[in-house]
């Protein structure tokens, strides 16, 4: 299968690879970048555990054509906690005891992450609304849901953009 | 919240501060930022894709496989067969001396389940493995097969696997497991009704949002590194050990990361063929269920068939109960044999009955061989047995709540086992759920307690009555095979086990 050049921005920080043409931006962040914290959980879309920010929306990047990412702005776990400092999201989950084995834990913070930079301010409904296409088999979708409430300091402007 | 220390405070233990609080788990930091390696994050390049082919029967000769053309497609670096495997049939309880060989790691003669691995075709992209396994070539003969545990157990029925040689497994020259109290008939004839009813589970797929994995990496100290998410990190290393047939020293298994499990991740279903690859090509192997791996070819909870007759008498009391349950294994006995074991010692729930009477089957079927999952061969009987209780409460017009606590255990109460009741909690556990519930129970119920005797006859076992192991088998259905046909030693030491009540 040839390869093609890429370029995007992951994190914040440029980057550049020879791919696959038919690769997944999955298979690319994983194989090629080394970041593992977008999860390969159903490789069809599913279950939300492969989920990262492009361009500021919430994608499922198993299902993504990496060529499609060229020139984009990807954001991933990794660069959510920044100089050793949890973001907001971060500690409000590990306060609420919202991650029990893990494996969903960053596909649900890039969606509450996806919501409250666009939304800062989000009623219940629309945080449950937010997770709908990340699924939890620990079931502790209730701890999730209280987490992020909690991030938003349960008042207008409290949470900041990281 | 109230705990049963609240309410016997003689017991109280203070060292337990916990519950109750939010304690941070020591890998949550990990899991939040990322940084958590589970065994697919611990090595990502340089590695070989291990592919299943996988049997698109429910039972069937294999008449013949053809490699030939997966092994010309590009990137296609190795395939393995049942000829590979040094120690090809297995029983995972082997290693606590539980049941007999009787499950191939890859398929040779026969398929016993749709879904059951035949070949592996290892290569250097999983897109590569796939086009590999998609050009293995295998003739079926197809057979007959059994999909229902009583239509197994009939006369005539298919046989599903020829190492047990009949559709259930052998419990000590017994087709089943036995418990027995009392004289179950005599209490039908007293009773003022009887309540004959038949329960049914399904197989449950566990669903862990990570599927099932290993990578096998040839270490430079002549070791083989194994990154699993097993749920039983030792288990797995030694029945690698045991169908790879080498010292378990030169294998190095790094787990403990598991992204959700529930049971479903006891099979060692990955590792031995990955190490087995890893060995053969020097390289490091993938072995990663795909969803639809995981979703049609991972073992499920089993399917339990419950059959509970109850006699009962207008004030409430149950003076019998004779329960028959079904297990149903699968194709193969995994941890099954004990499942059905699990299912015969929850019987017959939380109540003091003088009368007992259960029989509980491991049968095979041409179904995908079930595994644990939480509390599997109780849950299944808890479903039968508390729908059966809110049954019995409306037969004799009793609250559902009252009901149970007339027939709750008690400290001392003689149980089906032959055991007296130590540290019961039933009634007071329904006291707090009917005032949390808001639910009205008579005051005379309020009096009760687990440390006084009760309402329920005192059972005492007869000398005619005695544990199973010399109770004479029941009559048939269905017939038991004549004690002595195999090896009473390592078949059923569960039975023995279950027997010497640990």
């Amino acid at each position: 299968m040839s390869q093609v050049p890429i370029q995007f921005k992951l994190n914040g920080q440029d980057k550049a690879e020879f791919i696959d043409e038919a690769a997944t931006l999955l298979s690319v962040l994983r194989g090629k970048v080394g970041i593992t914290s977008p999860k390969a959980g159903c490789e069809q879309g599913t279950c939300g555990t492969c989920s990262v920010l492009i361009d500021g929306e919430l994608r499922l990047s198993c299902i993504t054509l990496a060529q499609t990412c060229a020139g984009a702005s990807i954001e991933t776990v990794e660069g959510m906690d920044t100089d050793g400092k949890l973001h907001p999201l971060q500690q409000a989950f590990l306060d609420r005891f919202a991650a029990q084995c893990g494996f969903c834990t960053t596909g649900m913070l890039m969606a509450a992450k996806a919501l409250l930079d666009k939304n800062p301010n989000p009623t219940r409904e629309e945080v449950v609304d937010a997770i709908s296409g990340n699924i939890c088999r620990c079931t502790g979708y209730e701890p999730i849901i209280e987490a992020i409430l909690d991030a938003t300091g349960g008042s207008a402007g409290s949470y900041r953009r990281a | 919240m109230e705990f049963r220390k609240d309410f016997f405070a003689d017991e109280r233990a203070e060292g337990l501060k916990e519950v109750g609080h939010i304690r941070q788990r020591q890998d949550a930091v990990g899991h939040v930022t990322g940084r958590t390696k589970f065994f697919d994050d611990k090595k990502t390049t340089g590695l070989l894709h291990l592919k299943i082919v996988r049997s698109p029967h429910h039972h069937a000769r294999i008449r013949n496989i053809s490699t030939h053309e997966a092994e010309r497609v590009p990137g296609v670096v190795r395939i393995l067969r049942a000829a590979d495997v040094p120690e090809n049939i297995y029983t995972m309880l082997s290693l606590i001396n539980v049941g007999i060989p009787d499950e191939p790691a890859l398929a040779f003669d026969k398929v016993r389940y749709k879904g059951e691995p035949i070949v592996a075709v290892l290569a250097d992209s999983p897109r590569t493995a796939h086009e590999g396994a998609d050009k293995i070539r295998i003739d079926f003969e197809e057979l007959p097969a059994v999909f229902d545990v009583e239509e197994a157990l009939k006369p005539g029925a298919p046989l599903v696997n020829e190492y047990h040689g009949q559709n259930h497994f052998d419990y000590d020259g017994y087709s089943h497991q036995k418990v027995r109290l009392g004289d179950v008939e005599r209490g039908f004839q007293e009773a003022d009704h009887i309540v004959d009813e038949r329960y049914q589970m399904s197989p449950i797929e566990h669903a862990p949002t990570e599927t099932q994995g290993c990578i096998a990496v040839p270490s430079d100290d002549d070791r083989i590194d194994v990154y699993s998410n097993t749920q039983a990190l030792f288990f797995s290393l030694d029945l690698s050990a045991l169908i790879l047939k080498m010292p378990s020293n030169r294998l190095h298994f790094m787990g403990g990361t598991v992204g959700g499990g529930f049971g479903g991740k006891v099979d060692t279903l990955v590792e031995p063929l990955a190490i087995l690859g890893a060995m053969m090509t020097g390289k490091a192997v993938r072995h990663s269920f795909s969803r639809r791996d995981e979703m049609r070819a991972g073992p499920p909870r089993g399917a339990e068939r419950i059959y509970i007759k109850d006699g009962v008498m207008n004030d409430g009391r149950i003076v019998a109960r004779q329960m028959r349950i079904y297990f149903d294994a699968g194709a193969y006995s995994r941890l099954s044999a004990y499942g059905a074991v699990k299912a015969a010692a929850h019987c017959p729930g939380p109540y003091t009955i003088a009368n007992v009477y259960v029989e509980s089957y491991c049968v095979y079927t041409n179904r995908t061989p079930s595994t644990a999952m939480r509390g599997f061969g109780v849950t299944g009987v808890d479903f039968a047995l508390e729908v059966q209780m809110d049954k019995l409460a409306r037969t004799v017009n009793i609250d559902p709540m009252e009901f149970r606590l007339i027939n709750a255990y008690r400290d001392g109460d003689m149980k089906a086992h032959h055991k007296r009741t130590e540290g019961a909690a039933l009634i007071e556990c329904v006291q707090a759920v009917s005032d949390l519930a808001g639910w009205q129970i008579d005051p005379k119920y309020r009096s009760y307690s687990s440390r006084q005797p009760g309402a329920a006859p005192a059972a005492a076992p007869s000398p005619a009555s005695q544990p199973s192991a010399s109770a004479p088998p029941p009559p048939p259905p269905p017939s038991s095979p004549p004690p002595g046909t195999t090896a009473p030693s390592a078949s059923s030491r569960i039975s023995s086990m279950f027997r010497r009540g640990r």
